[in-house]
């Protein structure tokens, strides 16, 4: 088995209130110095040696990311 | 009717389809039989727990390979809500329904436009005219790229707008889009709660309803 981590994060052009959210509260809790904040998701995959990279680029864009409002990286831990 | 784990409002959507004098016919998720049906609505709620993304789970379920095979023969197919959601992530309409802008909640009876008339399932509104239908969602903000909101505006496929005020963020106000031909539909506002003004804010609902089952009698 091998580790793959694929992030997925919102598009840069679509708005995401709630990194905002976060942000509004970086700033309520004093802390300064933090310029934005963009919200995503990370899963860990455990997947046999044999799964190649087109598979798991599938398995990315066709469930674990909406390739209309987001982006994806799969990593290979 | 088709019903999910974490549908809600498959009942009341049923009961509309009975108020407009047509014959509905419970389908299940984990069916591949659409039972004949001469249109199928697929209702709000929470399917599979919103988990992942707002209808992403609901969207691979062996009853929505059916309903993509029978859209791309021209069925009529309705999504509300959630359903709207699934359509959208199986690929059935463009674009995609986000977290609300304002982040919360928003329960309220919203007043709409109907943009267009030329589908099967709006046929028996007027262009322009506005009715007043309940929302409920978190994630009903409408988002697509620049090239498919000019698309969408130029083929007349913007179905419903929200008027008095956008509820959720959603790009040129957008509250229900269209397939090319008109068949498939997809809105975040709830007509089926807004068919019998004893029980709603209105009846403006119930012309969804009708209409489709003018286009099946015709």
């Amino acid at each position: 088995m091998v580790r793959v981590v694929v992030n997925v994060m919102p598009k840069p052009e679509i708005l995401d209130p709630q990194g905002q959210a976060v942000a509004g509260a970086l700033a309520r809790l004093g802390i300064s110095g933090v310029a934005d904040v963009r919200q995503g998701k990370h899963f860990e995959l455990d997947v046999d040696e044999s799964v190649d990279d087109e598979t798991l680029h599938r398995i990315a864009g066709n469930l674990l990311a909406n390739p209309v409002i987001e982006d994806w990286t799969v990593t290979r831990g | 009717m088709i019903t999910f784990p974490g549908t809600l409002d498959d009942v009341d959507a049923t009961r509309a389809v009975r108020y407009a004098g047509g014959e509905p016919v419970a389908l299940w998720h984990a069916d591949r039989d659409l039972r004949g049906v001469e249109a199928v609505i697929v209702p709000g709620g929470f399917s599979y727990g919103d988990y992942l993304r707002a209808g992403a789970i609901a969207s691979f379920a062996p009853i929505m390979t059916e309903v993509i095979a029978a859209a791309g023969r021209g069925l009529p197919v309705l999504g509300i809500c959630n359903g709207f959601q699934i359509l959208c992530e199986a690929g059935l309409l463009p674009g995609a329904l986000v977290r609300n802008s304002g982040l919360r909640f928003v329960c309220r009876d919203q007043r709409l436009r109907v943009e267009s008339t030329a589908t099967v399932w709006t046929a028996s509104y007027q262009e322009g005219q506005e009715i007043l239908v309940p929302i409920k969602h978190a994630d009903g903000r409408y988002v697509a790229d620049a090239a498919t909101l000019a698309e969408l505006d130029g083929e007349g496929r913007v179905v419903f707008r929200y008027t008095g005020g956008n509820p959720n963020g959603a790009l040129g106000d957008i509250a229900g889009i269209s397939s090319p031909d008109g068949r498939v539909v997809g809105l975040m506002p709830h007509p089926e709660h807004a068919i019998d003004p004893v029980y709603g804010p209105s009846a403006d609902g119930l012309g969804i309803f009708t209409s489709v089952l003018s286009a099946a009698t015709a």
